[in-house]
């Protein structure tokens, strides 16, 4: 009798993960992040042009207990790509910085606007980038 | 869990570090809450950034998050590595 085999917080977690290319487990929300490294990870996604769905793990702790324990990790924010574990604030900067990052998005470094951008436009409406609330189903 | 009323120090996470991975050499500053670490280990060679930040974490468990408030990290596997 496993825990893990009937914890719907850690399923639903697992779920948001594997249904969202792009997400991002942080404090607060990207309009209004509660702390300077959710922050900094949330400005580097927008700065790339990357939609990305967003949970703020702040409302319940378990959140972070289960998210924690799944990706055997222990500060926020996280990143998760098509169903990996990036890495926190630092690893994110780091990527962001070598260009690893854009990479592994599918983004070429040279272009911020992204395969839905459909143009060179590269500014990013930084509202509509983080549309997908999963907060709630969470 | 070593000290675990008081207050966090650099020097602490210094000691730590350096004596829970094998070869480290750590740079750490901090104000008692917020850390930034800046790791040097030979153990780093080949493993994946975030391995590489697992073992830092590692060296903490659950004080990280806790009594460790926060935590920055940079790794690097030798002396001459230059930080991106």
């Amino acid at each position: 009798m496993s825990d893990e085999s009937t914890n719907p917080m850690r399923e639903q977690i697992q779920a948001a993960i594997e249904e969202n290319p792009v997400i991002l487990f942080m404090k607060g929300t990207p309009d209004q992040p509660m702390c300077g490294f959710s922050a900094r990870t949330v400005a580097i996604l927008q700065s790339v042009g990357q939609p990305f769905a967003a949970v703020n793990i702040l409302p319940d702790p378990r959140i972070r207990q289960e998210l924690s324990s799944l990706s055997n990790w222990p500060t926020i924010p996280q990143l998760f790509i098509d169903g990996e574990f990036v890495g926190g604030c630092d690893i994110v900067s780091e990527m962001y910085q070598s260009g690893e990052l854009q990479q592994a998005l599918g983004l070429d470094a040279g272009e911020a606007g992204g395969p839905e951008a459909g143009g060179p436009e590269p500014t990013p409406e930084p509202q509509a980038a983080a549309p997908l609330s999963i907060e709630n189903r969470l | 869990m070593s000290a675990s009323g008081a207050a966090a120090t650099p020097e602490e996470l210094k000691e730590r570090i350096e004596a829970g991975i094998p070869g480290a050499s750590a740079a750490v500053t901090g104000d008692g809450h917020h850390f930034n670490a800046v790791v040097t280990a030979p153990a780093f060679a080949g493993l994946s950034r975030i391995a590489q930040h697992r073992l830092v974490y590692d060296v903490f468990g659950p004080e990280v998050g806790d009594r460790i408030h926060a935590l920055s990290i940079q790794t690097r596997t030798s002396e001459t590595e230059s930080i991106a």
